[in-house]
């Protein structure tokens, strides 16, 4: 254990009906966070469990990670399933209710999924869960047979002793419940694992569920009596409602109620087309007072200014300025990055039921720990009243890990407004989301580099953005007033070079963001893996050798390059005519992933033809979702980096539909190569790690091409205009 | 990429105003009202501002340049597109998603019919425009990276536009449904300029004054 | 409002809604069946896609008004072969994500290949380019299409 230390308590083992519940490795000192919570015997919500055996010999893990598509289930499911030797047909999953204590994501101190940090966090615990369950079984299986437990084995979900008996866990889980459960379950040596890491040997396990419809999101949920709720908001950014007339929506058949509530105007119908015909008759004249009221020009105007000073120095090593003095060559670059909204497909939907004195809420909940807290302080009720249940979720990219739990907030004063009783789903059409804010920030990076005697001699990047965290409950993760996000991959970089400086204007802009998939890497990626090519091809030297011969101190960041060049024959393979290659290589949340891309620009645009990806995450727990990470991670960067942004008008943001805001699609998706390198280190996340390198190689591709690396994203802007 | 390809639909557009201006200027009889109408992009001058122009070959030219002004509008060209994928929005843009003619211009045999998405009639509450006849143009009825000049050749030329006669084809223009969905292109959409009863009637008018073309 | 009655996989449902409701709403609000996504409203997305008399139809931009009685078939419905080898290969691969889109995906794959029994990858990429996957899950919507065909050969 080197995050926390956890013990188990015989308190954490509870039974719940019939069957094996086995309970968390809970943290035996109180985190930080959880001061501020209640204690765990408050919360009257939650089961204390990760782990229930039903007599039907069926397992369910209860996974604290929200399922968005990157495999959570599936993996929490794996971890325990390997150290129960669990057959994988009788595992199953779901979500964990809300509770900060037992369910909290270790690397956070609070209940909530991000950062590619499920399978980081949970490795050890789960696989603890489900080696005290097959103890516990075991045990209760040698003294229903009266054999040493010792002489147990168990293989693929069956129990047996060399006399011939055998059974399954079900017919044993109530007397398991009634044994001691291990401090320290011994963990299998990695070279007895027979799902971690076994190609075919784990199948998702909400394919089925997604293939016919019968999977629940939180736009599914139906209730008697339940309503249907729009909020009109501001078409710009800090607008508030000056005033409204709702006499034309109130008419619309299906209208029951139209209330102001702070961040708009909320109309409340009996389904979802009642209540988008109201809001579209709603007559509202917004207080654009304290509003943002630029355009992109504008801010990139000034970020551009801002950028030719110095900046605060994030990190500093030799002396840039001197060694650009002291000859060689020169050589400067501007990126600049546009808003980009996450545009998951489904958009940001919530539902509560508030009944005065309790309230039960369910949603794709990416962070229920805050949207817990918020939900109870608008509606006045301690936390131990709220059921806050997080369901599936149609797609994140960061859209629902919501600093400031803002739909929370808006969800539960929409209850408020109305007042309880009625079952209240609040609905966001693809508008809403699209011009709601929180976006991937717009940003400036000014590069300068010194190219001298063929070697990269010095190396500045300036960075002019917008703080993620700021005002918000992560505030507390800023040190000195930076936003880590703001510089993460640029502050340091895996070469060495001897003069090097990293430094940050961190702006106040009134446009709301947001982590997006990737969050900083998302532009510093793009920053240093462009520019450091662009310096190399100045000092006349091989991409990869380039790269390489600067990463001494990096084996991991060598180790994926060097396996990504091989698989792609680099060196030897002979491209059609019209095609050219770059690469990239970047490490993001502790995953190492490399790519190369193939591509050409013809008459209907860049054509990414082929993408090999090299990915070293520690341990592949499922190897068949670390490739579906990374080909769905380059899919979503490709389609950004070709086409997406979100134009600010006057404050306002343009693009509000897919028509407007270009999605890569089937056509433009290229052939995928995926190298998972093999690893003995902890196992990290891979939801994020495949989207950052994709741009820069596509960009040094492009450089190949003779088209020159792209200084301004996207490559093919026009889709808003 | 398609910016390139804007960029030569724009020039091509460019083209086109260029050389309607340089005709329209020597022709106008003067009247500040003519002009002023044929300044609004959103107006057809009638067939009785051109009666002045008494070289018939020269009537007709005019009168088809100011029927160009609808032949050449986003709402008639974008989907006579010169390759297989027509194009949308004022911009002319490439349609979104990928759709390509397929054999009688309905998408093809297996893929994404026009009908997948475009109904009977335009449904402004997704803003998706329908007509009972929702089709592309036939390739040979081509007009995209075309002069006016050549769209009016084109047009006449029996291999090329269905095989239809003068009279079919001033019928066409004047009557047909689809050709009139480009007044009536629902919310959101530029509508091809003055009505089809005007178009049709500088159709006819043109055809009437011997149906010449313009040159280039 | 008015009274429409839907055949919706085979079954008669009687939906009491505004003419110009999408079928989309009257689908899932009228008719409670929620397989079918919203997913933009404007039918550049595809979530939507239901079977109208078996044509692949974005349910979104078709008014409840307009549909008749022609027969809605929905992911809940689907059960032609070619449906359930869609769905089958749907799982073998592993296809889904976050799974929001995939209702859509698969009646517009199935739709393929009742019309299509060996498509090609360009044929894929005209049935499919009216899907958006966010999660970009194109190569297995790819891959699964192939080998549904291959399982239906015979």
């Amino acid at each position: 254990m080197t995050m926390h230390d956890r013990s188990l308590s015989r308190r954490s083992v509870l039974k719940a009906g019939a069957g094996l519940v086995i309970g968390a490795y809970v943290a035996a000192r109180t985190p930080a966070f959880a001061q501020n919570q209640p204690a765990p015997q408050q919360v009257n919500i939650a089961p204390n469990t990760f782990l229930i055996i039903k007599p039907d010999s069926t397992v369910t893990v209860l996974c604290k990670h929200i399922e968005m598509g990157q495999g959570p289930l599936t993996g929490m499911a794996t971890l325990v399933a390997e150290e129960l030797d669990a057959d994988w047909a009788q595992m199953r999953a779901e979500h964990a209710p809300s509770n900060p204590v037992l369910y909290k994501n270790l690397l956070f101190g609070l209940q909530g999924t991000g950062g590619s940090s499920a399978i980081a966090n949970s490795y050890d615990q789960m696989r603890k869960v489900g080696a005290a369950a097959r103890e516990m079984l075991v045990a209760a299986a040698a003294e229903s047979w009266d054999v040493p437990a010792g002489e147990i084995t168990v293989e693929s979900g069956i129990m047996r002793h060399r006399s011939g008996k055998q059974g399954r866990f079900g017919e044993f889980a109530d007397k398991a419940m009634q044994m001691a459960v291990p401090s320290d379950p011994k963990l299998k040596d990695p070279s007895e694992f027979k799902l971690i890491g076994k190609e075919g040997a784990v199948k998702r396990l909400d394919s089925v569920e997604k293939s016919n419809g019968s999977a629940v999101f939180t736009l599914d949920i139906n209730e008697p009596e339940m309503l249907t709720v729009l909020v009109a908001r501001s078409p710009r950014f800090g607008g508030k409602v000056a005033s409204f007339d709702a006499s034309a929506a109130r008419k619309v058949p299906g209208v029951v109620d139209v209330k102001q509530v702070p961040t708009g105007v909320a109309v409340y119908a009996t389904g979802f087309w009642p209540a988008k015909q109201g809001r579209d008759k709603l007559k509202i004249s917004w207080d654009d007072s304290a509003a943002e009221t630029r355009s992109t020009a504008d801010i990139l105007g000034e970020f551009r200014e801002l950028s030719t000073k110095a900046g605060r120095v994030v990190k500093a090593k030799g002396d840039f300025d001197a060694a650009a003095a002291d000859g060689g060559q020169l050589v400067e670059a501007e990126f600049v990055f546009p808003y980009l909204a996450h545009a998951p497909m489904e958009p940001l939907n919530s539902f509560i039921h508030w009944q005065g004195e309790t309230a039960s809420a369910r949603y794709g909940c990416q962070f229920p720990t805050p949207d817990h807290g918020v939900i109870a302080e608008v509606l006045g009720i301690g936390v131990d009243k709220i059921k806050l249940q997080t369901i599936l979720a149609g797609g994140s990219f960061g859209r629902r890990a919501q600093q400031s739990a803002q739909v929370a907030r808006e969800l539960a004063e929409v209850a408020k407004a109305f007042g309880p009783g009625r079952p209240i789903k609040l609905v966001w059409t693809r508008e809403d989301d699209m011009r709601g804010g929180f976006y991937r920030p717009f940003g400036l990076h000014r590069m300068r580099g010194v190219v001298k005697d063929g070697k990269i001699a010095a190396w500045s990047d300036t960075i002019v953005g917008q703080s993620i965290m700021k005002g918000s409950a992560f505030e507390a993760m800023m040190k000195d007033g930076l936003d880590p996000t703001l510089v993460e991959g640029s502050n340091e970089l895996p070469y060495e070079i001897a003069n090097f400086k990293c430094e940050a204007h961190q702006v106040e802009i009134g446009v709301p963001v947001l982590w997006w998939r990737s969050v900083g890497h998302t532009h510093t990626g793009y920053a240093v893996e462009a520019f450091v090519d662009q310096l190399l091809e100045a000092a006349g030297q091989d991409p990869v050798e380039g790269r390489l011969a600067m990463m001494d101190k990096h084996p991991r960041h060598a180790g994926v390059l060097r396996a990504v060049a091989e698989k792609a024959d680099w060196k030897g393979a002979k491209l059609e005519t019209g095609r050219a290659r770059g690469v990239a290589v970047v490490e993001s949340f502790n995953t190492f992933v490399a790519q190369i891309v193939e591509m050409s620009v013809g008459d209907s645009g860049p054509k990414v033809h082929k993408v090999w990806v090299a990915v070293d995450c520690g341990v592949a727990v499922n190897p068949d979702i670390i490739r579906a990470q990374m080909e769905g991670g380059v899919g979503f960067a490709l389609g950004h980096i070709l086409y997406a942004e979100q134009p600010i008008d006057a404050g306002r943001p343009v693009a509000g539909n897919f028509d407007t805001y270009r999605s890569l699609r089937i056509d433009e998706m290229p052939e995928i190569d995926v190298t998972i390198v093999q690893s003995t280190e902890k196992p990290t996340g891979v939801g994020e790690p495949g989207v950052p390198p994709l741009g820069p190689a596509v960009a040094n591709a492009m450089a190949r091409l003779g088209l020159g690396r792209p200084r301004q994203l996207p490559i093919v802007p026009g889709a808003a205009a | 990429m398609s910016r390139v390809r804007q960029a030569v639909l724009a020039g091509f557009a460019g083209v086109l105003v260029a050389s309607l201006v340089a005709v329209a200027g020597p022709l106008l009889p003067g009247e500040a009202d003519a002009a002023s109408r044929a300044a609004d992009s959103t107006q057809l001058r009638p067939v009785s501002d051109f009666a002045k122009i008494r070289d018939k070959q020269k009537r007709a030219i005019a009168l088809f340049e100011e029927a160009g002004k609808v032949i050449t509008s986003p709402r008639c060209m974008n989907c006579h597109p010169a390759g297989d994928r027509p194009t949308q929005t004022d911009a002319m843009r490439p349609h979104q998603p990928l759709v390509v003619r397929g054999e009688h211009g309905l998408g093809p045999p297996s893929g994404l019919a026009c009908t997948t998405c475009h109904h009977q009639a335009n449904f402004d509450p997704a803003g998706v425009p329908g007509n009972p006849k929702w089709a592309l143009a036939p390739l040979e009825m081509a007009w995209q990276g075309k002069t006016l000049g050549q769209i009016c050749v084109q047009i006449k030329d029996r291999t090329r536009n269905g095989d239809k006669d003068m009279a079919a084809l001033v019928h066409h223009m004047a009557e047909d449904e689809l050709v009139g969905w480009g007044w009536h292109p629902g919310e959101g959409r530029t509508p091809a300029p003055g009505t089809q009863k005007q178009f049709g009637a500088l159709i006819k008018a043109w055809a009437e004054a011997g149906a010449a073309c313009p040159k280039g | 409002m008015a009274a429409f009655t839907l055949s919706i996989n085979g079954q008669a449902h009687a939906v009491d809604v505004d003419p110009d409701t999408p079928l989309l709403w009257a689908i899932r609000d009228g008719a409670g069946l929620t397989g079918t996504k919203y997913g933009c409203g404007v039918a550049q997305c595809g979530a939507c896609t239901v079977h109208i008399d078996g044509q692949s139809t974005r349910s979104c931009s078709l008014p409840v008004s307009a549909v008749g009685d022609r027969k809605i078939t929905t992911i809940e419905g689907l059960s032609s072969k070619e449906g359930r080898a869609v769905q089958a290969a749907w799982a073998a691969i592993d296809v889904p994500q976050c799974g929001y889109c995939q209702s859509g995906q698969v009646m517009s794959a199935t739709a393929l290949l009742e019309q299509n029994k060996a498509p090609t990858d360009r044929d894929v990429d005209l049935a499919m380019n009216g899907n958006i996957c966010r999660c970009a899950t194109y190569v297995r919507i790819r891959a699964a299409i192939h080998q549904a065909a291959k399982s239906l050969e015979g």
